[in-house]
């Protein structure tokens, strides 16, 4: 700990003059504002200590869940409760269960154009990393073709994968794999 | 006042101060030995100076040795005399030892932290001097150079070169008050002096050195979304490289450094781009509607091997670099992916899916899969420099551990971190 706050201070003496945020590196618009309600995102330290180093702060956004906030017909608030969709294994077809709840979700958007959306596309840890993240990318994207058959503009939609970096269960059995193959629906305005 | 800008600067070095950092120190156990390791006796080195030397440089290259599993260190408690000199060696009692190599040494301060080590390696039937050398460095150096040693003898004994004065990358994460923190790490290659290069609420992926070992490329969620950035190690600048819509993943190095293989969505599903690092210039190499991604690039980097599912399921593909028509090289099992050339080209290591997931070995010129660990969620293999050894990601004890196989499958070292969750090893090059 003392170590990395001498690390701090240097960075500090690096970083005081002119208050610039950013060393010789990238500038992020939006920056500051974000970083009023946002904690700091990541950081980098060169291996030779406190030389040269330089910290990255970046636009970070807020969860934007927006639940309650939209209009809904009175049959509908049980349908787009559901937030989470599941997958089998190494699939990326939206099961027919869950059709009619994209759908709900698709005329909630419509009902509430102020809205957007971020599908999340989730697997399990099962094989390897990077083509899960090509795997939840497909599952978000099966989302987002059944939202916009149903009417809903694709720039109000935004796709994101993590692969198997977010787990929601943590186990390591098919009870934990099934809660992590998954495309989580996310709003915001 | 304080500016904005300068109040967030704050709280990172609070947060900074306070995320705790994991003693990630790497613990090497041998799991499955082999009988005919060639005994060699490395005798404790003498120290010049007053007090307890600042490292024990025998110690460090009796386990380095050891834990090549083709060399087998005499335990210091069965030597039966100390010699530092050369006209100290009493052979006979080597001989009667059973051991057929020995080394002798000593460690100097020269100066204000200034340090000379010196040693010889015998033969000890013949009684002969096969190396000595002498090596300069300072306090925080001198485990690089106990390791360097140990490279030497291993050369000498072996005739191959040792990899362990060379370096790894791993992404670390941990659970810190409800958070899951990511750190990239640098490590040397016995898993000792873990460094933090990069740490993040947020994901981290891919590491991948580049072939002069001065920079690291990986992927960063930081800002939810995906991105791929190059780290200058030493001081820790970066640049981001790929930052497009959809995916930003499975950054690979060519083997000169010119170019950047990557796995980009942009232009719809996952496909394999190429961009000069020089020229800026991006290349699309794969046109398909599945998924591909994982590229990998031969050691002549002429070809670049890559998972794809455009014939149902995950298999390895290869294509030339400079474009062509891709050709399916895996056939056993429904799974077979993130593959990567041995350093003579001859052969991929890939993740098998079947009964678990493993590493398997496929020889490209009989087109044979031999499976080399026993899963159940083995992944991520990288071959070491020397190409002696795969280093891969394991699940041992409800957590993510890293290990290393020998590549004839016979030695298996488990390295394991006393806390957190170890992933994407990558061994650096020389």
């Amino acid at each position: 700990m003392t170590r990395l706050m001498l690390i701090g201070l240097v960075l500090m003496l690096v970083t005081l003059p002119g208050c610039q945020l950013f060393g010789g590196g990238e500038k992020e618009a939006g920056a500051e504002q974000a970083a009023a309600q946002a904690p700091p995102s990541a950081a980098t330290q060169g291996l030779a200590a406190g030389e040269g180093t330089t910290v990255y702060e970046v636009q970070t956004m807020g969860s934007g869940e927006a639940s309650g906030i939209g209009k809904a017909g009175p049959d509908e608030t049980g349908m787009i409760a559901k937030r989470t969709l599941y997958f089998d294994f190494d699939s990326a077809q939206v099961r027919g269960e869950d059709i009619p709840v994209v759908k709900a979700h698709a005329r909630y958007l419509m009902a509430n154009p102020q809205l957007v959306v971020t599908l999340e596309g989730h697997t399990d840890e099962r094989g390897s990393r990077e083509y899960n993240v090509a795997l939840g990318e497909a599952r978000a994207k099966a989302v987002a073709k059944l939202l916009e058959l149903n009417g809903v503009d694709h720039r109000r939609i935004r796709v994101i994968s993590y692969g198997e970096e977010k787990p929601m269960a943590l186990g390591h059995d098919e009870a934990a794999w099934q809660q992590n193959r998954r495309v989580e629906i996310v709003y915001g305005g | 006042m304080i500016f904005p800008a300068y109040r967030s600067f704050l709280a990172l070095m609070i947060w900074l101060a306070f995320a705790s950092t994991p003693r990630a120190e790497l613990v090497i156990e041998i799991t499955r030995g082999v009988s005919d390791a060639i005994p060699v006796a490395i005798v404790p080195f003498a120290w010049g100076s007053k007090g307890a030397p600042p490292v024990d440089v025998a110690r460090i290259v009796q386990q380095d040795l050891n834990r090549s599993g083709r060399i087998k260190a005499l335990p210091e408690q069965d030597m039966l005399t100390h010699p530092t000199r050369p006209d100290a060696i009493q052979w006979r009692a080597w001989r009667a030892l059973g051991q057929d190599y020995l080394v002798i040494g000593q460690l100097n301060e020269t100066g204000a932290d200034q340090y000379e080590a010196q040693f010889f390696l015998f033969d000890v039937y013949k009684g002969e001097q096969l190396a000595g050398y002498r090596l300069a460095s300072r306090g925080r150096e001198l485990r690089h150079t106990a390791h360097r040693i140990a490279d030497i003898i291993y050369e000498k004994i072996t005739g191959e070169p040792g990899a362990f004065a060379t370096r790894i990358a791993y992404v670390a994460v941990t659970q810190e008050d409800g958070r899951r923190i990511h750190r990239l790490q640098i490590a040397d290659a016995d898993g000792f002096n873990p460094r933090t290069v990069v740490v993040s609420p947020e994901p981290l992926m891919s590491p991948a050195w580049s072939p002069d070992g001065k920079s690291i490329a990986y992927v960063s969620f930081e800002r939810r979304r995906s991105a791929i950035y190059l780290q200058t190690l030493a001081t820790g600048k970066r640049v981001k490289i790929a930052d497009f819509a959809g995916i930003n993943g499975s950054p690979a190095w060519s083997p000169d450094g010119q170019y950047l293989a990557m796995t980009l969505s942009k232009d719809g599903s996952p496909d394999i781009y190429v961009l000069n690092l020089v020229s800026r210039r991006l290349t699309r190499l794969t046109r398909s509607y599945a998924i591909d991604t994982e590229p990998a690039w031969s050691p002549d980097g002429k070809r670049i091997v890559f998972t794809s599912d455009r014939g149902g399921s995950p298999q390895i593909y290869v294509i030339p670099a400079k474009g062509g028509k891709p050709r399916r090289l895996t056939f056993e099992g429904g799974y077979n992916a993130r593959a990567s050339f041995s350093h003579d080209g001859k052969k991929l290591a890939l993740v098998h899916g079947g009964k678990g997931y493993r590493i398997a070995l496929l020889d490209l010129s009989t087109g044979g899969l031999s499976v080399l660990t026993s899963g159940p969620l083995d992944e991520s293999p990288s071959f070491a420099p020397n190409g002696s050894m795969i280093l891969y990601a394991t699940q041992t004890e409800g957590r993510g551990q890293l290990a290393a196989i020998s590549v004839d499958g016979r030695v298996r070292q488990r390295l394991a971190t006393p806390q957190g969750d170890v992933r994407e090893p990558a061994w650096s090059p020389f």
